[in-house]
């Protein structure tokens, strides 16, 4: 069968697709890719349907040695692309023939780039996803050298595509919608719309944010309620934190408001530093 | 009852107590109107998750006070009472430890909701001694299958993680396994009981 064995994985490499969602009820979160659209243009890329699964590299530094010949393509912020020390384009697909490496370079913006393989990686499903969970545990493990990942069966790549990729700014004007606990705070409209600096404690499950603290409405607890990808929690500290894929799925702090979710990839790519503030709409 | 909107697919409904949230859920579950990708209950309220029009309808003609009747699934668990904080729980009852243990084996608990990872199930229906506060430090550690008690709730930890619940006893069942069906043994709305063995 076709593979794919991991050489380096970099600082940090996971597996991912679309995610698991509809297990939240039993406390297990959506998961997935965090910037969902940087993957699907990676599969279409190679000719993968969309929710085929790939690897979520963060800050580069991954190869791989692939067994078959196979279309590779990376996404996320442009990045360069080695196959065998070659240099190609990010964003792009790159034909790869049996034996031959593909490098994942370090992106000058951005966190997170996405390698597509024509065929897609089949690892074994777990509740109907190839996603790795970092809070739960749930899906593959991060990759480590000598980890081979099998390969399915290729499609027609999409060919000349040109897709140029954006670079990620430092700072960003994310829109949200208010609620659902809104009403816990004075002015979160105004508090939100300040701008927040993201801290370096961010990861897969939230965004953590530093800046003026937000102001309690009412003091009190919340009892345990269901929370959304893209909810912005708000600790006793006032410092919110903006929950990413994997997040738990109830929590005890109030939300006041939930970020919409065509602005979630770029939170993803939002390095530690990256200025952010937030436009009720 | 109150809606709450939560981001552009997703809608919160404040119920007015626990029972009136289950028999939200019970209905909306019984229906399952198009669009609903998940239903997750909290501890007074009621997450949907897509399609969120169509079980706003639902639920504004429905009548919460005759929810369906649904037959709770039931799940009894043994448990070895041989807990580290069983002593401090009996104390602060001021009752024996084997009181302890008969007062949270008569109990029927529900799951009222889950949370913290992924098969914790938040148990309500403990017997009012048995309603205590968290330890005062969590520990750094609690074994996979411990059985604890905090505020209203017990629970049986899935997996080894930190925790400051009181700890009565341990279980060895599997609480979740991903590739179970299901995957986790407790759900929202399901009946526990334990039971005593040595």
């Amino acid at each position: 069968m076709r593979s794919l064995e991991v050489v380096d994985p970099g600082r940090y490499a996971l597996v991912e697709d679309l995610g698991r969602p509809g297990y939240a009820h039993l406390g297990v979160a959506p998961s997935g890719a965090l910037d969902v659209s940087s993957l699907r243009l990676a599969n279409r890329l190679v000719g993968n349907p969309s929710a085929a699964a790939g690897i979520e590299v963060l800050l580069g530094g991954l190869s791989a040695r692939l067994t078959a010949s196979a279309t590779v393509a990376v996404t996320g912020p442009a990045v360069d692309v080695r196959v065998d020390g070659r240099s190609f384009g990010s964003h792009a697909p790159v034909p790869v023939r049996a034996g031959q490496t593909v490098s994942v370079g370090t992106p000058s913006t951005g966190l997170r780039c996405y390698l597509a393989v024509s065929g897609g990686i089949v690892v074994e499903p777990v509740l109907g996803s190839r996603s790795r969970d970092v809070l739960s545990g749930i899906g593959p493990a991060p990759l480590k050298s000598g980890d081979v990942l099998l390969l399915g069966e290729p499609g027609i790549p999409a060919g000349a595509d040109v897709v140029v990729p954006v670079a990620a700014p430092g700072e960003l004007v994310v829109p949200v919608t208010p609620g659902p606990r809104d009403d816990w705070f004075d002015d979160p409209a105004g508090g939100l719309s300040a701008w927040w600096t993201v801290t370096a404690e961010s990861n897969r499950v939230g965004l953590r944010l530093d800046g003026t603290p937000l102001r309690r409405a009412a003091e009190g607890e919340l009892p345990s309620e269901g929370v959304v990808t893209g909810a912005i929690q708000v600790p006793p500290s006032g410092l919110p934190v903006v929950f990413l894929a994997d997040h738990p799925t109830t929590g005890g702090y109030p939300v006041a408001a939930v970020v919409r979710a065509r602005a979630l990839g770029a939170l993803a790519q939002a390095r530690p530093g990256t200025r952010v503030r937030f436009r009720m709409s | 009852m109150r809606w709450r909107r939560c981001g552009e697919d997703a809608a919160l409904l404040d119920c007015d107590s626990l029972e009136q949230m289950r028999a939200a859920h019970a209905t909306v579950s019984a229906a399952r109107p198009e669009g609903v990708v998940d239903l997750v209950p909290g501890a007074r309220s009621l997450l949907v998750i897509g399609g969120v029009a169509a079980t706003k309808a639902l639920l504004d003609g429905a009548d919460l006070t005759h929810p369906p009747a649904d037959e709770p699934r039931e799940v009894t668990l043994d448990v070895h009472y041989d807990g580290e904080d069983l002593a401090l729980v009996a104390s602060d009852a001021g009752i024996s430890e084997d009181a302890v243990v008969s007062l949270h084996t008569e109990a029927v608990y529900t799951v009222a909701f889950t949370g913290f990872a992924p098969g914790f199930g938040y148990l309500t229906g403990l017997p009012a001694e048995l309603r205590q506060p968290r330890l005062e430090s969590p520990r750094t550690r609690v074994p996979a299958g411990s059985v604890g008690l905090a505020g209203e709730f017990t629970g049986v930890y899935p997996r080894e993680s930190p925790g400051g619940w009181r700890l009565l006893g341990h279980t060895t069942a599997t609480l979740f396994d991903p590739h179970a069906d299901p995957p986790a043994l407790f759900a929202p709305g399901d009946r526990v009981r334990f039971r005593s063995v040595r």
